[in-house]
């Protein structure tokens, strides 16, 4: 965090100082080791080891948070009978179908609930894999049906109650485990778990704090998975100074999900249409929610229609579903790697790349450059002449002669962008917060913003197809596309998306006039007489006021500061708040009274806007069976579960099983000890020539890469280096590629520090300059030394004025994804390392071949989802 | 007449200042620096010094930038210091004990979890001019382009340099140097170094480094205020158990007088790149007058006697 978000860690150093306990683990020693109290190094790829033996140390030991784990948790839920654990089946939960690689959840579900009427949403058939189903899930948390009445057992005893399955599951998961797995010791790996658990209960919280990286994994979504089950038993979710915090590579990226560039949602976590399933708004609707479900989604028809009426006005009528044919809908996987593949298939003509620069920051850069090759136009906006503007002529695979410019017939546009300090705008930040900046400058030259260039593109493509008769063209021609700046200048107004954003009332005779800004989602309505941009953020612009805008000073107001900026949902600071009082509606200690229930004034309050239904009272019990809000229980704190409770199991929504369970990378040195499935069963391969991967332990030719290696951010640079490798001031800070290693990795390998040496995957080599340091741990997994080198990502071959450059640690990498999200594998990968710099031209090549005949590579290898590797 | 070459004393004062505002200067918390660069980024920012990347990677560590110089007026230091090696085991002498043999053979394991474990550490650790109350590069400066400003601290004037140099080995830390390059860059060949944003306190403002630092590691004010700071922090560090907190440069009794730039270290200066004990370079140059006063007129008489000699 100090190395990739010096700004924010500055809050960590100040919990420090009054007397948290800091603790990092991370394969290297970075800026945040420097400043914490224990440093633990692990090898990478096995988290779900280290959590996994958390969580069975709180479980054996019964240190979790009993009242908090029973009230609101599913910890007391039965599951069905026919749900089988990864122990019984060899490394497969129940419904595992080897031939599409995926799975079928019904019998993950919770007792009583499996019957094929849940198969009414479209994830359980296992040909969905075929189309690759992460999409399928969207983000809006899975329908359950039935779950607003499920079996419990309040003694937390019935063997298939969650708890017990819990206990169970991760019963071998144990500290010699982790010494064995991870290579932490014993000690070390105990001294984590008593300071969590010290740090845990009603007077204390812990948080846990991650980067993007943690996601990068085959089994990403499960890393994170593994986090949440922790703080739930801890009683650390909804709590000040509990969570798991997502730290994000950009300043908006948590703005980009919520109103998203992801192919799979739309605005407010709100899933994409589907083409075969969700053909009418009515099965669309039915997909998000089920009308026996608890909770805040059973209200997605007013999220949806109010969205719909923004995007087209008066055109969207109840008697048109509100033109929902107008939305596209998914016919499979549109993530970003399968898109690359798909220009390779000359399917996709054009591509623009705002701010982003995948040539070096995506996994496997020949392929993202050999992509773009095949493209017929290619729009870039960003500051500088990044290397995916310039890969045509002077890209790596120029010079190994595989590509030739002159067969290259992509046109490429490239447009100067604005900086934030030349536009007005919104970040959205890890903590939901949006926070409004000002324009303090014009753009120089023909720079522009995103949201300008788009405006005015929208208007110039409208103005071509004004005379258009063509029914494909009805959606672009029915938007309303109206944002012009208040001032008259061309281009549009920031302010101007922000309130559609928001929404407001329709009124008069035919609902299309705009009324009051709305206050709340819990005003939309879902017959058309409400618009908003995106539920999640209405508030944001209440009564007329830019709440984003909210600058007051953190001394002048409370310390939950609800006068800086503003948090979605309705300006909430921590979700699921009504957690942090306990069943009651006391706060569970005075230390941490955070929100609670006033008898007396029969409404929850306290420092926080409370995260519930106002006055619904602690003691409230629903008709059993009620859906919506309705059906929520005073007790029931996760307002948007299906059945109000954090999830430790999760009986629906996830490809990949209910519980984190270990598998090993997908190229690894290391055999997976637990069952002989190697690797994530259901992970995305992709068997293409272009997309060798390394063997992985016990395969034949894996002693060929004998290394792990991880990629990761220094402070000095930002991401692929747009921003900071044309800027001196930066680049002289970190002026070349560089790769770490252990002293011991160093005499291993003869390599010297300051030298050279040339990385090696099944992909490619690339050269990196070498620092020899003790930062790099050399740990013993299974008996055996596992070396591990830490390759930074800043750099590439070939940008327009660059003022340093050299060869990409993306470049080593393949394409393997999480299914859940279609995340590459990019933090844990095999490799071999050589003293002295990589040969160049077609030698590169040949090294490259040599090292895959070794090790005996084919398309098959690594890629079989069942079994071994 | 008093020394004011030597010795405590206000500087701003001392150099002619009626009225001078309480003298200015730094605290540099390394305990808490994160070593992210901030500092060296908003201090070249806002003083316009040039860049240079041709050098490449250094291999120290995460520093390539390597000293202070005159492109370099903020310098992190990025120090890894190895783990101690673990205490060799106590030599069984066959004594005769009172304790069982196994638990007298054993390594003492105690002192692992509380914080006294010799652990990899990697200080970090801004560097700048000092500001010293005894400045040898302003005494020994020919032009007076390095002149002592009413906020004490001590101040380059580009326009008046005439790159002489004389200031450079007189600094006994090594911060002023002549700008060497690169070519296009302005002041080339002057004497450059940390001004204490001397535009920016006239204008009531923060130095550009104290003002971007996320973690209060820099911190800027009046110099008695930061060095009662500094002694806080450090009594609060080693109640901690962080035994080698130390400050440095707060004692106006030292070779320079005190600095106006402290620092809170946490090892020996050396391991930082800091002399342990500087002294001003023209601390001795009124004995040295002496001296050479003293033996001019020796040898002024030993003449005059050889001429008397002569005449017996």
């Amino acid at each position: 965090m100090a190395e990739c978000h010096p700004v924010g860690f500055q809050w960590v150093m100040e919990a420090k100082a009054r007397g948290a306990r800091v603790i990092h683990v991370d394969p290297r020693f970075t800026r945040t080791s420097a400043m914490a109290d224990q440093h633990v190094p692990l090898r990478a790829g096995s988290d779900i080891v280290f959590l996994g033996a958390i969580i069975n140390y709180v479980l054996t030991n019964e240190l979790y948070f009993h009242d908090y784990v029973l009230s609101y948790t599913n910890a007391a839920t039965l599951v069905s009978e026919d749900f089988r654990d990864v122990d019984d089946l060899d490394g497969v939960f129940s419904g595992y179908d080897p031939q599409s690689g995926s799975y079928d959840p019904t019998s993950w579900a919770y007792e009583d609930v499996a019957e094929p009427a849940a198969a009414g949403t479209d994830r359980q058939a296992p040909a969905e894999h075929e189309e690759s189903a992460g999409h399928a899930t969207g983000s809006q948390g899975a329908s359950e049906e039935g779950a607003a009445h499920v079996h419990r057992d309040e003694t937390l005893q019935h063997p298939r109650c969650v708890l017990q399955i819990l206990k169970r599951h991760y019963s071998r998961y144990t500290p010699e485990m982790v010494e064995r797995m991870c290579g932490v010791s014993q000690e070390d790996f105990l001294a984590v778990c008593e300071a969590v658990t010290a740090n845990s209960g009603r007077d204390r919280t812990t948080a846990f704090v991650y980067s993007v990286g943690w996601t990068q994994h085959t089994v990403g979504v499960q890393y994170i998975r593994g986090a949440a089950i922790l703080q739930l038993l801890l009683g650390n979710m909804g709590r000040p100074g509990g969570g798991i915090l997502a730290l994000r590579g950009h300043a908006s990226i948590q703005g980009s999900t919520d109103i998203p560039t992801l192919f799979d949602i739309l605005p407010g976590y709100l899933p994409m249409p589907k083409a075969g399933n969700s053909d009418t708004l009515e099965d669309y609707l039915g997909r998000i929610s089920t009308s026996s479900q608890k909770g805040f989604w059973s209200d997605a028809r007013s999220y949806a229609v109010s969205l719909l009426k923004a995007w087209w006005g008066e055109k969207a009528t109840a008697d048109n579903d509100f033109c929902y044919d107008y939305l596209p809908a998914l016919t499979g996987d549109h993530g970003t790697y399968q898109t690359v593949m798909d220009m390779i298939a000359e399917k996709v003509e054009g591509y623009f790349l705002l701010g982003q620069n995948p040539a070096v920051g995506s996994a496997h850069g020949r392929m993202q450059r050999l992509g773009m090759s095949h493209l017929k136009w290619l729009v870039v906006r960003d500051f500088n002449l990044i290397e995916s503007a310039t890969f045509w002529k002077e890209g790596p695979e120029i010079a190994t002669g595989e590509m030739r410019t002159e067969d290259i017939g992509t046109e490429v546009f490239f447009f100067p962008a604005a900086s934030h300090v030349e536009k007005d705008g919104t970040f959205t930040q890890t903590q939901r917060m949006l926070q409004w900046h000002h324009q303090a400058v014009e753009p120089p030259g023909d720079c522009r913003s995103e949201l300008d260039f788009f405006y005015l593109l929208g208007q110039k493509v409208r103005e071509r197809l004004a005379d258009s008769t063509d029914e494909r063209d009805r959606p672009l021609l029915d938007l309303t596309w109206d944002y012009d700046r208040e001032d008259g200048r061309p281009g549009a107004s920031a302010d101007a998306v922000l309130r559609e954003i928001n929404g407001w009332e329709l009124t008069g005779p035919d609902h299309n006039e705009r009324g009051d800004m709305l206050s709340s989602f819990t005003q939309m309505k879902p017959d058309g007489t409400t618009a908003g941009g995106c539920w999640i953020y209405t508030g944001v612009y209440a009564d007329g006021i830019n709440h984003s805008a909210s600058k007051k000073p953190g001394s002048e107001q409370s310390w939950v500061a609800l006068e800086w900026g503003w948090s979605w949902p309705a300006n909430r600071r921590i979700l699921y708040n009504r957690a942090s009082a306990d069943p009651d509606g006391k706060p569970w200690s005075e230390r941490k009274a955070y929100v609670w229930w006033d008898e007396e004034a029969g409404s929850w309050t306290g420092h926080d806007v409370p995260d519930f239904p106002k006055t619904k009272a602690p003691s409230f019990r629903p008709e059993p069976g009620t859906p919506g809000p309705a059906g929520l229980a005073g007790d029931d704190p996760f307002i948007m579960q299906a059945d109000g409770k954090g999830w430790l199991y999760v009986p629906k929504g996830l490809l990949d099983g209910p519980l984190p369970a270990h598998y090993e990378p997908q190229e690894s040195p290391v055999r997976n000890p637990f069952y002989s499935q190697q690797s994530n069963p259901t992970r995305q391969v992709f068997k293409r020539k272009d997309n060798l991967s390394n063997p992985s332990a016990g395969a034949p030719g894996s002693d060929v890469f004998p290394y792990v290696f991880t990629t990761y951010r220094l402070t000095e640079h930002h991401t692929a280096g747009g921003m900071s490798r044309w800027s001196g001031y930066l680049a002289e800070l970190q002026p070349e590629f560089f790769c770490e290693v252990s002293p011991e990795l160093a005499r291993e390998r003869g390599l010297d520090n300051g030298g050279w040496a040339t990385i090696i995957t099944a992909r490619t080599a690339i050269e990196a300059r070498v620092l020899v340091t003790d930062r790099i741990t050399p740990l013993t997994v299974e008996g055996k030394r596992i070396h591990q080198i830490g390759l930074p990502y800043h750099w590439g071959v070939g940008g327009g004025g660059a003022l340093v450059s050299g060869d990409s640690a993306n470049d080593l990498l393949g394409v393997t994804l999480d299914p859940n999200v279609h995340i590459q594998e990019s933090k844990a990968s095999s490799c071999d390392i050589q003293p002295g710099r990589r040969p160049t031209g077609p030698a590169l090549l040949r090294l490259v071949d040599t090292y895959r005949s070794r090790a005996g590579i084919t398309v098959e290898t690594s890629n079989t989802l069942r079994g071994e590797a | 007449m008093k020394n004011s070459l030597f010795g405590p004393l206000d500087p701003a004062p001392d150099a002619g200042w009626t009225d001078a505002p309480a003298r200015k200067g730094f605290l540099t918390d390394t305990s808490i620096c994160i070593g992210c660069k901030a500092c060296e980024v908003a201090c070249k920012e806002w003083n316009a010094i040039p860049a240079d990347w041709s050098e490449g990677l250094t291999g120290d560590s995460y520093d390539n930038t390597s000293a202070l110089g005159a492109n370099t007026w903020r310098h992190v230091a990025f120090i890894e210091q190895p783990a101690a090696p673990p205490a060799p085991p106590p030599v069984d002498l066959g004594m005769p004990t009172l304790r069982p043999a196994d638990e007298a053979a054993a390594p003492d394991g105690a002192g692992s979890q509380d914080g006294n474990k010799p652990d990899f550490r990697w200080l970090m650790s801004s560097d700048v001019c000092k500001h010293c109350t005894h400045a040898a590069c302003l005494d020994v400066c020919p032009t007076g382009s390095l002149f002592r400003s009413e906020f004490g601290t001590v101040v380059v004037q580009d326009d008046i340099c005439n790159g002489c140099g004389y200031c450079v080995p007189a600094c006994p830390y090594g911060v002023i140097e002549r700008r060497n390059g690169p070519e296009d860059a302005k002041n080339v060949g002057i004497a450059q170094k940390c001004t204490l944003c001397y535009d920016r306190l006239e204008a009531g403002n923060t130095p550009a480094c104290a003002q971007a630092c996320p973690t209060q590691s820099i911190q800027f004010g009046d110099v008695d205020e930061l060095r009662e700071r500094g002694r806080a922090r450090v009594e609060q560090l080693q109640a901690q158990g962080v035994e080698g907190a130390r400050l440095y440069g707060d004692d106006p009794n030292d070779g320079v007088g005190g600095t106006g730039s402290i620092f809170l270290l946490l090892d020996e200066p050396e391991v930082y790149g800091m002399p342990p004990d500087p002294v001003v370079t023209t601390r001795d140059l009124p004995d040295m007058f002496r001296k050479a006063g003293m033996a001019a007129l020796s040898l002024a008489a030993g003449a005059a006697l050889s001429f008397l000699g002569g005449r017996r």
